[in-house]
């Protein structure tokens, strides 16, 4: 049947009809819609049914726990009653704590997993994301740990608390938010199916149902917050984490510091110091034969003069790998247009930089951006590339992209890792989205404030 | 020929002057920052002015600045810019008015008075001389895209001096090679790139670095 026969069905410019929608042209759009809506908010009480599983699972965990806990002191206490002294009794309260000894930490262990779970799902379910609080393990750089040291770790971690908390009040009360829209669903299917439901009771019920699917993403939303308090990494852990990360930084920076400064040592040793002993040598040989042959002193003050050449030459390819003149002169933007032009790739750049970042971040988001070129024109076979520079709300923003055969990824070469690592330090990112087939596009993100740019006299 | 010089390091100042002076050419002043040179220019109106690019107040890149301002202040005022470093980038900048009486070369070319002062006699007389380094760059780049891939060896070296602004004599004489020989070199490049030929050198060169894109 086509729509046209249908008078009664609401005509509206750009309905379903008129565009013709896969579902079909007899279906009027307030259907397709409410059909959206509600397929939108069963996957909302979907998701509200897996917390309270997890809430469940946690009120298991526990339970079981306490269980054995209190076996152990039931048994205690029962052996220890002078009227019924018994051996077996005590044995069994013994072996019932040493168990619950060796299970609570592995309880904890599961515990937290649990929590780490709840967290991301708060993030992808309900939107509200929570960071991970935990410290980090003191044997992750080497070494394996003993016991003792595990349960240091664990016990010592106000995280570990703070979860056990949150599995408590979730597995007592906390597990009603989500599960409040199945709830009413199920009551609201009940009021109205049930042969007893007179038309109050009917309505209702639908009211309930409805009600229970509207408030579902809302509910889950209260209830990702409620965990937040609870499973959100504290001031404290936050400074703890922070300062982790920063001595980590820090020593890498030191560390490519002075791998830096000994690598131009060595440079200017093997190179430079050496071209001017042997011109200096040369010199001294044109010195002594200047009276007796003129011409051999001729040849030789050339090719002093070649050496020394050759000695700049060198010294201007050190330069630039230390610090690039054309940043000094004019900062990022024209640094940046100078490689492009001396790049055999097509390069696009817009840039919107209006000041100048600090000169260690502009080094390295010079290097870092020289690097990816090189990338590019290593493996990508691209044939062109677009650079982007942004700065908006104190970040510097730096896009690569390339329209080669892609598949590049940072845990594959060490290129994408190592510019990573210097971004780190400055607290700076990098993502890449590198599909095989192309394109690649590596965005980096570095957070500082920029300087007004000189003005010029002339 | 007069000549101003501005060079804030004392020793290549000195140095510059005292070859200059060796090879017949007259310094009208030797100044040591921008501000003097725009003043020098105006006073002396030199048939050429020295400059190097690190110049105070900032020691960046205020002597192509200066330069620039210089030939807005005297039009056509011929400049030879001096470096440590080249880039194409400043090249660019500095042809961009595409009038010629424009050179940029290394500091080290100096090493070499002869060619030296002939650098300076062409860009005086309104030609041009690039460093050999920033030709060289420039021909790597077009040589990625294919665009020079027509060009016989041989060519690419007479296309690579004539595009630092040397005249057909002076490439003759460099690749040991007549004059006549250059001149067929010359018309079969302009063909093979589809370039207008012309008999005036300077616009040739500036028809050949427009073409690699400076």
């Amino acid at each position: 049947m086509s729509a046209g026969y249908t008078p009664d069905r609401p005509r509206r410019p750009g309905g379903p009809e008129q565009r013709g929608d896969p579902e079909g042209p007899g279906t009027p759009e307030v259907l397709v819609k409410l059909w959206d809506w509600l397929r939108g908010r069963l996957v909302y009480v979907g998701y509200g049914l897996g917390l309270f599983g997890l809430a469940l699972v946690g009120l298991v965990l526990l339970a079981g726990s306490v269980t054995l806990l209190s076996l152990s002191l039931v048994l205690a206490v029962k052996a220890g009653n002078p009227e019924s002294r018994q051996e077996a009794l005590a044995t069994g309260a013994g072996l019932t704590l040493l168990l619950w000894l060796m299970v609570s930490p592995l309880l904890l262990l599961c515990i937290r997993e649990l929590a780490r779970l709840t967290r991301r799902l708060a993030g992808q379910w309900c939107g509200v994301p929570i960071a991970q609080p935990y410290l980090p393990r003191p044997w992750a750089d080497g070494g394996k740990p003993g016991l003792r040291r595990r349960l240091d770790w664990l016990l010592t971690d106000q995280a570990t608390w703070r979860d056990l908390l949150w599995v408590t009040v979730d597995g007592f009360v906390g597990w009603l938010l989500p599960v409040l829209p199945a709830g009413l669903l199920v009551l609201g299917f009940v009021g109205v199916f049930a042969p007893y439901a007179g038309f109050d009771l009917r309505a209702l019920a639908v009211l309930a149902a409805a009600f229970g699917l509207w408030a579902s993403p809302y509910l889950l939303r209260g209830y990702a917050m409620f965990g937040r308090s609870m499973l959100a990494p504290t001031r404290q852990a936050e400074l703890v984490l922070r300062v982790r990360q920063l001595s980590e930084t820090r020593t890498e920076a030191l560390d490519t510091g002075a791998a830096e400064i000994r690598r131009i040592e060595r440079d200017l040793h093997d190179g430079a110091q050496a071209r001017l002993v042997a011109m200096g040598m040369t010199l001294d040989a044109a010195g002594q034969i200047i009276d007796s042959n003129p011409d051999a002193a001729r040849a030789l003050l050339f090719e002093a003069r070649d050496a020394s050449v050759k000695a700049l030459a060198e010294l201007r390819a050190l330069v630039r790998g230390i610090h690039p003149p054309v940043l000094a002169d004019r900062g990022l933007a024209d640094a940046i247009r100078a490689l492009a032009l001396d790049s055999a790739m097509r390069i696009n750049l817009a840039s919107d930089l209006r000041g100048r970042p600090p000169a260690p971040i502009e080094s390295a988001a010079f290097f870092a951006v020289s690097e990816l070129l090189a990338n590019v024109s290593k493996h990508a076979e691209a044939r062109q590339t677009w650079i982007d520079l942004r700065y908006t709300d104190g970040m510097l923003r730096i896009g690569v992209t390339d329209n080669g055969h892609g598949g590049a990824y940072p845990s594959r070469g060490t290129g994408l890792r190592g510019i990573e690592r210097r971004l780190v330090a400055f607290d700076g990112v990098l993502a890449v989205s590198s599909p095989p087939g192309g394109p690649t596009a590596v965005t980096m993100e570095i957070p500082c404030e920029l300087s007004s740019p000189k003005t010029s006299s002339y | 020929m007069r000549v101003v010089i501005a060079e804030d390091l004392f020793l290549l100042r000195d140095g510059l002057t005292r070859m200059l002076q060796a090879h017949g050419l007259e310094i009208s002043a030797a100044v040591d920052n921008g501000a003097d040179l725009l003043a020098a220019v105006t006073a002396d109106q030199p048939d050429v002015a020295i400059v190097d690019v690190r110049l105070p107040p900032t020691f960046t890149d205020e002597g192509i600045r200066a330069a620039l301002a210089a030939r807005r202040e005297v039009p056509g005022l011929p400049v030879l810019v001096l470096s440590q470093y080249v880039e194409q980038l400043y090249a660019r900048e500095l042809l961009a008015s595409g009038t010629g009486g424009i050179g940029y070369l290394l500091k080290d070319r100096v090493f070499d008075s002869a060619q030296f002062v002939d650098a300076v006699r062409r860009v005086a007389d309104g030609g041009t001389a690039m460093d050999p380094e920033v030709i060289a760059r420039l021909l790597a780049r077009n040589t990625g895209d294919g665009s020079l891939a027509a060009l016989s060896p041989r060519e690419r070296e007479v296309l690579a001096l004539m595009a630092e602004g040397r005249s057909n004599a002076a490439i003759a004489q460099r690749l040991v090679i007549t004059e006549r020989a250059v001149a067929k070199h010359t018309a079969s490049i302009f063909l093979k790139l589809d370039l207008q030929p012309s008999d005036d050198d300077n616009r040739r060169v500036l028809a050949v670095l427009a073409y690699l894109g400076t």
